[in-house]
């Protein structure tokens, strides 16, 4: 092939996916090892425990900070799947698509779920 | 007088074939497929499943008792081992990774011995949850 054609995988080559990926999974680590401890240390058993852990404006914000580096890290790793095994680019656009609506979904379901009502 | 090359033993044949069924996979191998089939499982259905939970048990008391109910039903329990399992181990594999990019334990026997160590502590950090919560 002659001249420029644009491949549309959705790869942005270089370092910015790969670091973000690795960023958003430290956040994600550091997140769980405190959630755990902080499960640990309270052990909730009420319905009014539970809400107490996530009531507190620490908890919510946290909370929101793993869900949105989730996103990030989902994104990529769904991403390079469909990269490595799916060659025809109408299925993969559609289900990169798909994972994107989704998971923009799942980060407002997140919200409403810990500031709604 | 012949011609043909002398074909030495310790020539590995080629073409090489790699039997790449997890099987026969090495520990790294393993861990490596493991990391990515947990990824995608989480995405879908795992964290989806997670939000429902967390918002019925946040949302009201008789919510709560519902969602309370749900997980103790046995069958639930065991469903509930694999989908630590997904995570513990998606963990575990996912520092060993962050150790790589950093040069540690890149050579060849270390790698193999993390690997090994990932796959024993997802298992081991299931058991020790399971134990503790279900």
């Amino acid at each position: 092939m002659k001249g420029y054609a644009k491949t549309p995988v959705g790869a942005h080559y270089g370092l910015g996916d790969w670091l973000l990926q690795r960023l958003t999974a430290v956040v994600m680590a550091l997140y769980t090892l405190g959630l755990a401890a902080c499960l640990l240390w309270h052990a909730p058993a009420a319905y009014a425990d539970w809400k107490a852990i996530f009531s507190g404006t620490f908890a919510r914000v946290t909370t929101m900070l793993f869900f949105t580096a989730l996103l990030y890290h989902a994104w990529i790793g769904m991403r390079d799947i469909f990269m490595d095994y799916l060659k025809a680019t109408s299925l993969r656009l559609a289900l990169e698509t798909a994972v994107v609506i989704v998971l923009v979904l799942y980060l407002i379901w997140a919200a409403s779920i810990l500031w709604g009502r | 007088m012949d011609s043909a090359p002398a074909t030495r033993p310790s020539t590995p044949r080629r073409p090489k074939y790699y039997d790449l069924s997890p099987a026969h996979l090495p520990p790294p191998g393993l861990v490596s497929i493991f990391h990515r089939v947990t990824g995608a499982l989480l995405f879908f259905p795992v964290l989806p499943g997670l939000l429902y939970v967390l918002q019925c048990a946040l949302g009201s008391e008789a919510e709560f008792a519902r969602v309370r109910d749900f997980f103790a039903h046995p069958l639930v329990k065991v469903v509930m081992l694999g989908v630590i399992w997904l995570y513990a181990h998606h963990f575990f594999a996912g520092l060993r990774y962050l150790l790589l990019d950093v040069h540690v334990g890149i050579a060849k026997q270390p790698a193999r011995t993390s690997a090994v160590a990932v796959l024993v502590l997802g298992v081991l950090a299931t058991a020790l949850i399971a134990w503790r919560v279900l």
